[in-house]
């Protein structure tokens, strides 16, 4: 899950890392309210879970609330990546002598997580990673010890940092360390991370990715979620408990099994087809499953078809077929649909989806063909 | 011969009173598997399937009255990683962890504390291990897969279990199919299972079933090219999967570039490996 930059930025606040005076804003009015109260120049915000906002025009100064007030009207209405802008901050503007790039993130291949520095902050990371190798710098953090703040002053040290900034840095360090422990964070990063013409250092941006596997005790950061940003029938599974991605084909899917359900898009393609979708329905299969991912499939128009893909294994294919049925009666598909039940009780899945009008496919390519040619008759 | 489970592993059930603990564990019993015990804190002294399975309050408990060789782990994600660190400083060689769901940095810190121990993880977030005629351990459904010289390695639940029954269908047989999981931090990984698959003499030809998601089937492909002598089929899921996009497993992403089908395969086919375009297709590649 992500979180917002504003979001990120109260957080690192609450553990001791400096951020820039400033709130968030939902209309231009309050934006020129806020610049008002800060007395200062203001940086006007797009807070959009996208990278890339400043290049997109949604990053801009404002001399004066007047001006804070226009800007925020103009980025309010904007769409950045496809994503409409709900929401501003508007922060204190900082006079700034370096930019630095600083966060911590999970190393997958190491199973350990990473502290990443480069004084050649500010931009694209990955950018510099690919070009200036040597400009990055990493430690790794034993999972069992934690950061331990000599990790931090080498870090400073072998980035170059002024002398006088050592010890703030190190503070920001311990403090992003508890950030990502404190809220099961799979990234916690400043970018930047300015040094001021004062010689202070402050968190200008923040951007923060929460493992979903950890919200079950961090209910704060799950009541966070803006489900403005992710596709309506991506929320709407999540009620459900089902995996469930959008994507741009005609042909639905439900399947059990997430390396099963991938391997269905990809045998889609193999035959001609695109997949219209990502469904796991997991173990079990309960009707109100069923009805739940037919009716979540359905509401994309494009669909022309829908393919159901069932390994029976401890799940068994007669109650996933009954499963079909009753959602099947519920949801009234007018799109043909493709079954293909194998393993434990197939044989008795497939008599009770006999005179259910439904396309019976023995193999997966087979069903692929059959959901492709479908959508085809279609046209 | 097979690895990792045999007619010798003597197993405990962590979570045996629960739904998922207890319909596998009578599951696992039908198939043969040598049931030793089960623990659930705080039903010590209680039995589970008519009496035939004793229940202890504590893994070292169950140890000491079962010499139990192996666990596996059906409780719930926030218990899981408890239940991995009570196995490993009860001495247990070989955890299996189902579990679905467990935090990741709770994995980091399990996985670190497990290195230093002589314990192997298998999992989390996996269906098992399976050595057919001689035991299961976890969730795969035995009668889908015949004893046989074929070696299973696998990311996935399904998908394996797809793969397992067109062998079947052939007349083709496993000696050993691991699953070890779909999360981005796991104990074992396709490395250590080709490991041992290229040791085992009963174990003649390999099947290995990736996904999207890191870099451990490159790893894999290198070591194939590299120490094994043994032949090799795959298939890697998620060829049209979007990059930034977690496809059901939370180790299936793709992330800055890394960890997509294509650089998968091509590293695979570079290693001489056989791979196949659907699943139904790579058991055929082996005859």
């Amino acid at each position: 899950m992500k979180l917002h930059e504003y979001q990120s930025k109260a957080i690192f606040s609450k553990y001791g890392i400096p951020i820039p005076n400033g709130r968030v804003a939902a209309t231009a009015q309050e934006a020129k309210q806020i610049a008002e109260e800060l007395g200062s120049r203001v940086v006007v915000k797009a807070q959009v879970l996208v990278g890339g906002r400043g290049k997109a025009g949604g990053v801009k100064l404002a001399k004066d609330p007047a001006e804070a007030a226009q800007l925020a009207a103009q980025i309010l209405g904007m769409e950045i990546k496809g994503l409409p802008v709900r929401k501003v901050l508007v922060d204190e503007a900082s006079a700034i002598d370096q930019e630095i790039y600083f966060s911590i993130t999970n190393d997958r291949a190491a199973r350990k997580p990473v502290m990443i520095a480069s004084a050649a902050g500010g931009i694209d990371i990955e950018e510099v990673a690919a070009n200036h190798p040597d400009k990055i710098i990493k430690s790794h953090i034993d999972p069992l010890l934690g950061l331990r703040e000599y990790q931090a002053r080498d870090v400073a040290v072998a980035m170059d940092l002024p002398r006088e900034n050592v010890k703030d840095f190190v503070k920001i360090a311990m403090g992003l360390w508890e950030v990502y422990k404190a809220t099961d964070a799979t990234l916690a990063e400043i970018n930047p991370l300015v040094i001021t013409k004062e010689k202070k250092m402050i968190a200008l941006d923040g951007k923060m990715l929460i493992d979903d596997s950890a919200l079950f005790r961090q209910p704060e950061l799950a009541d966070m979620r803006d489900t403005d940003e992710e596709a309506p029938a991506e929320t709407e599974a999540r009620k459900f408990g089902l995996s469930f991605i959008k994507l741009d084909g005609n042909i639905g899917c439900m399947v059990n099994g997430a390396g099963l359900a991938m391997t269905s898009m990809d045998v889609i393609k193999l035959f001609g087809g695109e997949p219209a979708n990502f469904l796991d329905i997991g173990g079990g299969a309960s009707s109100e499953k069923v009805a739940a991912a037919m009716r979540i499939i359905l509401t994309d128009p494009n669909v022309k078809a829908v393919l159901f893909n069932i390994f029976g294994g401890i799940t068994r294919c007669d109650e996933v077929a009954k499963g079909i049925l009753a959602a099947m009666e519920e949801v009234k598909p007018k799109v043909p649909m493709v079954v293909r039940l194998v393993g434990t009780n197939a044989e008795e899945g497939r008599k009770l989806l006999e005179n259910a009008n439904m396309i019976t496919a023995e193999t997966l390519a087979d069903a692929a063909k059959k959901a492709v040619a479908a959508t085809q008759k279609g046209n | 011969m097979s690895i990792l489970v045999d007619k010798n592993t003597r197993l405990l059930v962590q979570g045996i009173t629960g739904n998922e603990g207890l319909f596998h564990t009578t599951q696992m019993v039908a198939y043969g598997t040598n049931v030793v015990g089960g623990v659930t804190p705080g039903k010590g002294g209680e039995w589970v399937l008519d009496g035939k399975v004793p229940v202890f309050d504590s893994v070292k408990t169950a140890k000491e009255a079962t010499d139990a060789n192996a666990t596996v782990i059906f409780v719930p994600a926030r218990f899981a990683p408890d239940a991995m660190f009570e196995a490993a400083d009860a001495g247990i060689p070989l955890i299996v962890c189902i579990t679905e769901g467990v935090a990741v940095q709770d994995m980091m810190r399990v996985r670190s504390y497990l290195d230093q121990k002589k314990t192997r993880l298998v999992g989390p977030n996996c269906p098992g291990l399976l050595t057919p005629g001689e035991a299961k351990v976890g969730i795969i459904p035995g009668n889908i897969a015949i004893p046989g010289n074929v070696g299973v390695v696998s990311r996935s639940g399904t998908l394996t279990y797809e793969v397992l029954y067109a062998m079947k269908n052939l007349g083709m047989g496993a000696s050993t199919c691991v699953g070890i999981g779909g999360d981005p931090v796991n104990g074992t990984n396709f490395l250590d299972v080709l490991e041992m698959f290229e040791h085992d003499p009963k174990t003649e030809k390999v099947i290995m079933i990736g996904e999207i998601g890191g870099n451990e089937e490159e790893k894999a492909a290198e070591y194939i090219r590299a120490k094994m002598t043994k032949p090799v089929a795959s298939f890697i899921a998620g060829q049209t999967a979007p990059p930034g996009k977690r496809m059901g497993h939370a180790g299936a992403i793709i992330e800055a570039g890394s960890g997509a089908a294509a650089d998968k395969i091509k590293a695979l086919e570079a290693a001489g490996v056989k791979v196949a375009k659907h699943p139904e297709e790579i058991p055929t590649l082996l005859q």
